[in-house]
């Protein structure tokens, strides 16, 4: 419903200058520069979930879509909502997360606004952040640019920060291995642009609807055809645990630390190599391959050798995830 | 230690090989067999299992999925609640897009209602207890594996005093159903795998009828990759044998003679009354309903509410679906005007449900 | 999911790869820590034979054996 809520409604009243791509960033080009700039607004709940924060959460956020522009992320604005009565040290907690993770990121905040609205107007705190950043010389990753052949690469473990956030609610009170990857992402992808530069042609995370979904955008997108392979795709086991006592797959959860690559096939090994010992993703895998046929159709291989489409989730995705 | 033999089963060389064997089976004539739960038609799906199965061999899928066979009406009757008293309402996840006669639960939600997802009964008199200045009603919804717990979490409300938390019964039960569907001469299968977890709490005994008196197989089948293609082994054996009876395949988990103490619970709080089944019509005994005793908990007595009947959507086919008679594909509606973004059939509806578990996993789809 | 502290009067904590959670133990009897149990919403339905599942694993075992 949220596809044809922004495809229906609301890209007709945006600007026609062709940044209608659905990428996570828009590629801008200003007096002869490539930019990337993006926005994203924060409602995850609960605010404070094993392994992050809305704080984490809403740097990590923007700037991982700045990197799958393949551009490094220079500056970001952050802006919040409050619910009148949010407790100060939660908010300082927050702050102080925003605070790490831009470091980490190696990004500055350099505008923003404040805004408190009374009790029950808005639930905690809202958060909304852009950024900019620069394009890589001699990069161009989009959505669109997959071809047949091409290797798809997963950057680690997925659906950890889906099964973070669902663990907190419908009172199970879980306990155990559970964090989210809520993490900035230049650390591994900057150096992998630099190193591989034009062999990746999509880079993607998959945060609302998993990887499942991302991958499918991408078929559209590049009207190709995904085959995966279920026995490839890294998946923590307290993550499977939680999957199968409330019945969900890790490739529908969200990642917030996670990206997927499609590069040229002859580069895969050595991107996986790189990625594993040079990167810190020490569960990059090659899951698959983009096919000439069945366009528009991620197909996976499953562990018992039989198939099954993996769709687009269908209905309401899971609600205030991220 | 114990673990490890859980593990082992799982491993996937273990699954390729056992799928690869059935892949090569010589079966020499059409055989149908009926899995009766909704989490084997999504196991069977998730699994990849029909492109693997030798071509005489068909599965249909049955009713078993609570949420398919829930009527709309009973829907209806909880948004009247909701409206006309003010109450919260508590539900497991998979009833939040289940469509009444004009809403969902999700929608609901997002006009403002209370609605909450739990995973356990317990946790949805957790909510009533913490929140004394509030009514909860919580949506009991499921067969024999389910009612147990709600019935656990019932008692245990009258324990501790939860004058706020009652439940708006729909449980049904799988036996009649299976009466009707194996009475049914249209519906001809030649063998039932039959839910794994229903069957902990009911045992072996009361299926004996469908061996005995109408000559099918029957296998208790569990929920794992592994399990399900095992069941399919045994059923195939006994077809192949004509010597039919009610063989335990998840012998790990299932008992002959069922969890008694589980049985008790139950009728302790619920009686047997006759009740609609979606795409079925009444199916005499085949529900549960609050017992007397229990009246304070029942939902349908405290708030009391009018609805209309619910008006079955035109051109459906659901019934015939439930019953194995045809296949999704087989429905006019199936993918042209009915997918899993606008549902319009119970069957579609669920993600258990045959319609959804078919067209997410495993329609055909032109290559371009 | 294997039991591993009872918590009176009916509750216990169940573990599986890394993850525990307290469920209800008000359906079966006789359940001890190092039991497994069959978990369904919140309340333990069953508990697991291992002696049985030995008896699976060995049965699947032998048919997907190939018969080459």
């Amino acid at each position: 419903m949220m596809h044809r809520l922004i495809s229906d409604v609301i890209l007709r009243y945006s600007g026609s200058s062709g940044h209608n791509e659905l990428d996570d960033a828009a590629e801008l080009h200003i007096e002869g520069n490539s930019i990337a700039f993006s926005t994203d607004t924060f409602v995850v709940k609960p605010v404070f979930f094993p392994g992050g924060d809305i704080g984490s959460l809403a740097v990590s956020g923007t700037v991982n879509d700045i990197l799958m522009k393949g551009a490094r992320p220079a500056f970001l604005s952050l802006s919040l909502v409050l619910e009148e009565g949010f407790p100060l040290e939660d908010l300082e907690r927050i702050l102080e997360s925003i605070r790490q993770t831009s470091a980490k990121a190696n990004v500055e905040i350099v505008t923003g606004d404040t805004k408190v609205v009374g009790r029950g107007e808005a639930d905690s705190i809202f958060i909304n952040t852009a950024g900019i950043g620069t394009i890589l010389p001699g990069v161009h990753v989009s959505g669109s640019n997959a071809r047949p052949g091409d290797a798809v690469i997963v950057s680690g473990t997925v659906g950890r920060h889906g099964i973070a956030v669902m663990s907190e609610r419908g009172g199970l009170n879980l306990k155990g291995g559970i964090s989210s990857d809520a993490a900035p992402l230049n650390e591994a992808v900057l150096p992998l642009l630099d190193r591989f530069k034009g062999a990746v042609h999509t880079l993607r995370d998959p945060t609302r609807g998993g990887a499942a979904t991302t991958l499918n955008e991408i078929a559209r997108s590049s009207d190709v055809g995904i085959t995966v392979e279920e026995s490839a795709i890294p998946v923590d086991e307290a993550d499977n645990a939680v999957c199968e006592l409330l019945g969900f797959e890790p490739l529908y959860l969200p990642c917030e630390g996670r990206f997927l690559a499609f590069v040229e096939p002859s580069t895969a090994g050595e991107i996986i190599k790189f990625l594993r010992e040079e990167s810190g993703c020490r569960e990059a895998a090659i899951i698959g391959e983009v096919t000439k046929t069945a366009a528009g159709v991620v197909q996976m291989r499953t562990l018992s050798g039989g198939s099954r489409i993996l769709d687009m989730p269908s209905g309401e995705l899971l609600p205030r995830i991220c | 230690m114990n673990g490890n033999i859980l593990k082992k089963l799982r491993e996937p060389e273990l699954i390729r090989r056992l799928c690869d064997r059935l892949s090569k089976l010589d079966v020499p004539e059409k055989v149908k067999i009926m899995e009766v739960c909704g989490t084997h038609t999504m196991a069977i799906h998730r699994m990849g299992l029909p492109p693997l199965l030798p071509p005489h061999i068909r599965l249909l899928s049955g009713p078993g999925c609570p949420v398919c066979v829930t009527p709309g009406s009973y829907l209806d009757t909880a948004f009247e609640m909701a409206g006309e008293y003010g109450i919260t309402l508590v539900t497991f996840g998979d009833m939040m897009r289940v469509p009444g006669s004009k809403d969902t639960l999700s929608l609901l939600r997002s006009r403002g209602y209370a609605v909450e997802v739990v995973y356990s009964p317990m946790a949805a008199l957790e909510l009533a207890l913490e929140n004394p200045g509030r009514d909860f009603v919580f949506l009991a919804v499921g067969f024999e594996t389910t009612a147990p717990a709600v019935a656990a979490t019932v008692i245990a409300a009258r324990r501790k005093n939860a004058g706020n938390f009652s439940i708006l019964c729909s449980h049904k039960l799988v036996i009649p159903a299976l009466e009707v569907l194996v009475d049914d001469p249209e519906a001809a299968v030649d063998g039932f795998m039959l839910p794994g977890h229903v069957s902990a709490v009911l045992g072996s005994e009361p299926y004996r009828f469908i061996p005995d008196k109408y000559s099918r197989a029957c296998v208790i089948t569990g929920f794992e990759p592994y399990d399900i293609v095992h069941g399919i082994f045994m059923l195939l054996a006994q077809i192949e044998s004509g010597e039919f009876s009610v063989e335990i395949q998840y012998s790990r988990g299932v008992r002959p003679q069922g969890n008694e103490r589980a049985r008790e619970c139950m009728f302790e709080v619920f009686t047997p009354v006759d009740t609609v089944w979606r795409g079925f019509g009444t199916i005499p005994g085949s529900g549960l309903a609050v017992a007397d005793d229990f009246a304070g908990f029942d939902a349908g007595v405290r708030y009391p509410v009018k609805t209309e009947p619910f008006p079955e959507p035109e051109g459906c086919r659901c019934g015939e679906v439930l019953r194995g008679i045809i296949e999704p594909p087989d429905c006019p509606l199936f993918e042209a005007v009915c997918a899993p973004g606008n549902p319009v059939g119970p069957c579609m509806v669920s993600s258990e449900g045959t319609c959804a578990a078919f067209y997410r996993y495993s329609r055909s789809f032109d290559t371009r | 999911m294997k039991i591993t502290e009872l918590v009176p009067p009916d509750m216990a904590v169940v573990e599986a790869d890394g993850i525990s959670m307290e469920i209800s133990l008000a359906l079966v009897e006789d359940v001890s820590v190092g039991d497994y149990v069959i978990v369904h919403t919140g309340f333990a339905l069953e508990a697991l034979d291992i002696g049985e599942a030995e008896k699976t694993l060995e049965m699947l075992r032998d048919i997907s054996k190939s018969d080459e």
